[in-house]
């Protein structure tokens, strides 16, 4: 009940502000840019949106997704809100619960926003709807690991800035690690199973599998599990800090 | 109302507040003096649940903070020192979301809000932007937040810090008219308002209580014919707790 007080509160907080509108806007400029020039979405008559469109994801989140959450905890910390929320009768982690979900929403509405791409892919080819499906699930993953980091950053620090720079490394690191260019270049410096180290911690592995429309159980296991334990995280930082 | 037992904090080395007791009965106020850097606020942050104790412990309405901590902030009040708000929100939806995390809904809610800002005059900026308020305002506002759920015990840290002369008086009213039927504790610089206000008051330094008993009583205990001559011998200055 309280998650969903706070939820409300903070999508409110989104819409209220330029942020959630700017952040949608430049996500399909991007994600439509890409598609349409790197992406050879005219020229390669490809309808599964697989390469074309669901492939740049990764790279414009793991600089978008972090100044959608950056703001969760530092701003709070930072005007001193933190105070009100910890003396309100509600937990840590309904909070940070009601924190994340507004942050994955205003991701849900910048994924839904490129609907006419899946029309347009309906109208001139046979796709299938359900790989399509399973890649915004993916891509959806992908956002939603990237910000559950930002958010497990933002609760170390009270400056935005900080927590924008640090969370885009690690997600940057994230998409680079197990990107097959990356991987061979560094296969000629280090051994072996370091760069299986290195890929086990990218995101391609987990998300290509959805990109084709594959289920698997270890892909979601990955995905819930760096979320799961990162939002832990936050409650411990959070609590640390007042003790 | 407020029973605290021996609480005690510590930061790294630095003993912040050391094994303090006192109680506050409904109907009285009790003014919390002290210098800066004394452990008033860290006491306060203590009560409210916002640190967890060191060691010892604070019953509100003989519920304990270390036990149940949902329970006991349930039941009250508390103004932070720098008066922290939601700069995004209006008033209205700030009070709003304030009651609804408190549990309130419908009607309750409603007739919550309207009575929080009829209390504190806050009629005429109600749809403003609380970003666009004065320091006055901003700090009604904050003030009508922990009055909202009608709370038993109302804890404010320096509630008219930064006021100017009429709205410092309006505010003594307000907590001189509300002693009546709750527990108030409240810390304050200004030694005046001790005697405007107060049933009783304690001064704390470096952490523990050196002096305690109505105004009058402090008055004679001084010497000297005043609060200031009293708070003076008493309490340590910042220079001499710097050896």
């Amino acid at each position: 009940m309280s998650s969903l007080t706070i939820y409300k509160r903070e999508l409110g907080s989104y819409f209220a502000q330029p942020t959630a509108y700017a952040i949608i806007v430049i996500f399909l400029l991007l994600s439509m840019g890409l598609a349409f020039s790197f992406g050879n979405f005219m020229r390669v008559g490809d309808s599964s949106l697989e390469w074309t469109f669901f492939f740049w994801h990764p790279w414009i989140f793991m600089l978008l997704a972090p100044a959608v959450g950056m703001r969760l905890w530092a701003d709070e910390q930072r005007n001193g809100t933190i105070e009100l929320l910890g003396t309100f009768p509600v937990s840590t982690s309904s909070a940070i619960i009601g924190k994340f979900v507004a942050a994955a929403t205003v991701w849900l509405v910048a994924l839904a926003c490129t609907f006419p791409i899946v029309l347009t892919v309906n109208y001139l080819g046979n796709p299938d709807n359900g790989a399509i499906l399973a890649g915004y699930i993916g891509s959806l993953l992908v956002c939603c690991t990237f910000l559950a980091i930002t958010m497990l950053v933002s609760a170390c620090t009270r400056d935005q800035v900080v927590c924008l720079i640090v969370s885009v490394l690690i997600c940057v690191t994230m998409v680079l690690c197990g990107y097959d260019d990356f991987t061979r270049e560094l296969g000629k410096a280090v051994s072996p199973s370091a760069i299986e180290a290195v890929v086990s911690f990218g995101v391609w592995n987990h998300f290509s599998s959805l990109n084709r429309g594959l289920f698997r159980l270890q892909d979601l296991v990955w995905f819930g599990s760096i979320i799961l334990v990162s939002l832990l995280g936050t409650s411990a930082i959070l609590s640390a800090k007042r003790s | 109302m407020i029973e605290v037992d021996s609480l005690t904090k510590h930061f790294g080395t630095k003993t912040a507040v050391d094994h303090l007791s006192f109680a506050v009965n409904k109907g009285e106020v009790l003014g919390f003096l002290g210098p800066n850097g004394a452990g008033k606020s860290t006491t306060m942050r203590m009560i409210t649940g916002f640190f967890p104790p060191t060691s010892g412990d604070a019953k509100v309405c003989g519920i304990s903070i270390v036990d149940r901590p949902a329970a006991a902030k349930a039941k009250i009040g508390y103004l932070p020192e720098s008066a922290p708000l939601y700069r995004d929100m209006t008033v209205i939806g700030f009070l709003r979301f304030c009651a609804a995390i408190r549990g309130l809904s419908g009607n309750a809610k409603k007739d919550a809000v309207e009575r929080a800002i009829d209390t504190c005059s806050l009629a005429s900026v109600a749809a403003q932007s609380i970003d666009t308020l004065s320091k006055g305002y901003r700090h009604r506002t904050c003030l009508a937040q922990a009055l909202l759920h009608d709370p038993e015990v109302l804890i404010l840290d320096e509630p008219t810090d930064g006021l100017d002369p009429n709205q410092k008086h309006e505010v003594r009213q307000l907590i001189k008219r509300l002693g009546q039927t709750k527990a108030i504790l409240f810390s304050t610089h200004i030694l005046e308002e001790v005697e405007a206000a107060c049933t009783r008051a304690v001064i704390v330094d470096r952490g523990r209580i050196v002096a305690d008993g109505t105004p009058a009583q402090l008055v004679a205990q001084s010497g000297g014919g005043s609060l200031t001559d009293l708070f003076r011998t008493v309490t340590s200055r910042d220079t001499e707790a710097a050896h």
